[in-house]
């Protein structure tokens, strides 16, 4: 079975992004970037299946600018076969990633699909979901456990109230959630030997997918900010200000 | 325009993320319907309680096995063999409409517009990106619109309707996917997104039993709900569900009361719109500080039950 994992170039977990003071985004320039962490899940989750013989190919498909290059090296170090780089510039929308996704799909005909749950960039959670639609694949998002069952997959997935095991009719969609695994760190001898693995290139135009956006964004601002109130000295000053000041007692 | 709110219920009663998902419904200007899909008797029920919603027009009962376990295809499936009577798609952001309604979208070939915080017309939208460090305001050009709703920010819709029930069309289930098992946490404590007050621990609590021997009591004192941070969660010390931040569940209660957590903005990301934040944390330049109403540089292992016991006094 082959694995294929999408990956996105994002901006680093760690950095503290500063909203453009004309309002339209967010400063990229001079930003550290990384995989998406969702997406690091995902590529060690792939892994493993092939390291349990569960899978036979690991491929690595990223769509972005000509840097998400590096994202797709970052996880052929990890240890997966081959990448794909489908370049695009700008904002691509999830409906549109999916649609380029399906027709990836659609090339390699792989056994699984495992995706981030969410890009830590504009939050939207949709991409797997929309390309097991697109597909008319099954789907489990947020998984924490994914154990293969001959073509079938069982997942245990993380909800409001808890956990909940589906079982899947493959091939399918999986998103990760955090608790998945803990994703490994490349090796020096496997960053070498990532720069011998092959990359893909491909444009969207390959694909034939229009990917004006659906949304127009009108402008990005700071969300309202919120000031450091007082430090109390001890338990007796902070029950009388919650009970006095805040009233919430 | 009509619009078709899908409520949250579990089986048995109408979710309070369902009201608040109204009220930006409402917001959208057209009539309301409200989805009701679900499995066995307490569908009934909580189709009942919809239709006592006020603003609402009408509400569709669609009743059956595929739609007991919250399975995504099938109810996608519902939702879009409804699609052509209506404008809009309106759903709380709760773990069962993240997970089915950008199915829904694509199968519609629309972009969702995820988490809204606020309606500026009715296609145009806030919502926050970067874990709520920025708010993009986008405007919607698809001709239907799917939305998911950050309950946290709108108030819950009250009663005063008195909308007709019906049965919805049905719609094959794809059978693509099928339910095993669940472990679902029962607990008498409110449920976070819906909790006026709420104690979250974070990695400083060093163990499960600590949670329970100082945050337990404590919120239990409160009648509040029990968060916990990601790296608790992680750690072990706290099941998956009590994740409050980015990608668990965003919380705004009239108290946040945050215990041992040092506030990375993935927490914060989760919590910063509660009305008063209270901090309780050894190390002074722990960035909760920087959010928190009251602050308080203390030990918690022996300031926790002192504001238990504290608490008590107060009659609570």
């Amino acid at each position: 079975m082959k694995v294929l994992v999408p990956v996105k170039r994002v901006v680093d977990y760690n950095v503290k992004v500063r909203v453009k003071s004309d309002g339209t985004g967010v400063e990229l320039a001079n930003v550290k970037m990384s995989m998406n962490p969702f997406d690091e899940i995902a590529v060690e989750e792939a892994l493993r299946l092939k390291e349990a013989g569960k899978a036979t190919e690991v491929v690595v498909v990223s769509i972005g600018p000509a840097q998400a290059s590096e994202t797709i090296r970052t996880a052929l170090a990890m240890g997966a076969d081959r990448g794909i780089l489908v370049k695009a510039e700008g904002n691509v929308e999830p409906l549109a990633v999916a649609k380029i996704l399906k027709a990836v799909v659609d090339a390699e005909q792989p056994g699984l699909v495992i995706l981030g749950k969410q890009a830590i960039d504009d939050d939207s959670n949709q991409t797997g979901q929309m390309l097991a639609a697109l597909l008319g694949w099954s789907q489990a998002t947020f998984a924490s456990k994914l154990e293969v069952e001959g073509s079938d997959f069982k997942v245990t997935r993380e909800v409001d109230g808890g956990l909940q095991t589906i079982k899947l009719k493959g091939p399918a969609i999986v998103t990760t959630d955090l608790r998945l695994n803990e994703p490994r760190y490349a090796s020096l001898p496997n960053i070498m030997k990532a720069k011998k693995k092959p990359i893909d290139d491909k444009s969207v135009a390959d694909y034939g997918v229009d990917v004006t956006p659906r949304l127009e964004v009108l402008k990005t601002a700071e969300p309202a900010g919120r000031k450091a109130g007082v430090k109390v000295k001890d338990v007796a000053e902070l029950v009388n200000k919650l009970k006095t000041e805040a009233g919430v007692l | 325009m009509t619009t078709l709110l899908i409520a949250e219920h579990d089986h048995e009663t109408l979710k309070d993320s369902t009201n608040k998902a109204l009220t930006a419904a409402s917001q959208l200007g057209g009539d309301v319907h409200v989805l009701v899909a679900g499995g066995g008797q307490g569908t009934k029920a909580a189709a009942e309680a919809a239709a006592k919603l006020a603003g609402v027009t009408k509400v569709l009962v669609a009743e059956g096995p595929a739609y007991e376990h919250d399975l995504a295809e099938p109810l996608a499936a519902l939702i879009v063999a409804l699609a052509p009577n209506y404008d809009a798609f309106v759903a709380p952001a709760t773990s069962r409409f993240k997970n089915v309604m950008p199915r829904v979208a694509a199968l519609l070939d629309v972009m969702q517009v995820s988490e809204i915080v606020k309606v500026v017309a009715p296609d145009t939208f806030e919502r926050p990106i970067y874990a709520g460090n920025a708010i993009q305001t986008v405007k919607s050009k698809d001709a239907k619109k799917v939305i998911t709703v950050r309950t946290s920010t709108f108030a819950a819709a009250g009663e005063g309707g008195s909308a007709a029930i019906e049965n919805a069309a049905s719609a094959a289930d794809p059978g693509l996917s099928s339910f095993v098992g669940e472990e679902v946490a029962k607990s008498d404590r409110p449920e976070l997104t819906s909790a006026k007050i709420i104690v979250s621990g974070g990695r400083a609590m060093q163990s499960r039993e600590n949670f329970a021997k100082y945050i337990e009591p404590l919120a239990d004192k409160l009648g509040a709900g029990v968060g916990a941070s990601r790296a608790a969660v992680d750690a072990g010390y706290a099941p998956n569900d009590w994740q409050v931040g980015q990608t668990g569940k965003v919380v705004a209660p009239e108290l946040y009361v945050a215990v041992g957590i040092s506030g990375a903005i993935q927490h914060l990301a989760g919590m910063k719109d509660s009305k008063v934040i209270v901090a309780i944390n050894k190390d002074e330049d722990a960035p909760i500080f920087q959010v928190a109403d009251y602050g308080l540089v203390a030990d918690l292992y022996q300031a926790v039950p002192e504001l238990t016991e504290a608490l008590g006094k107060l009659g609570k």
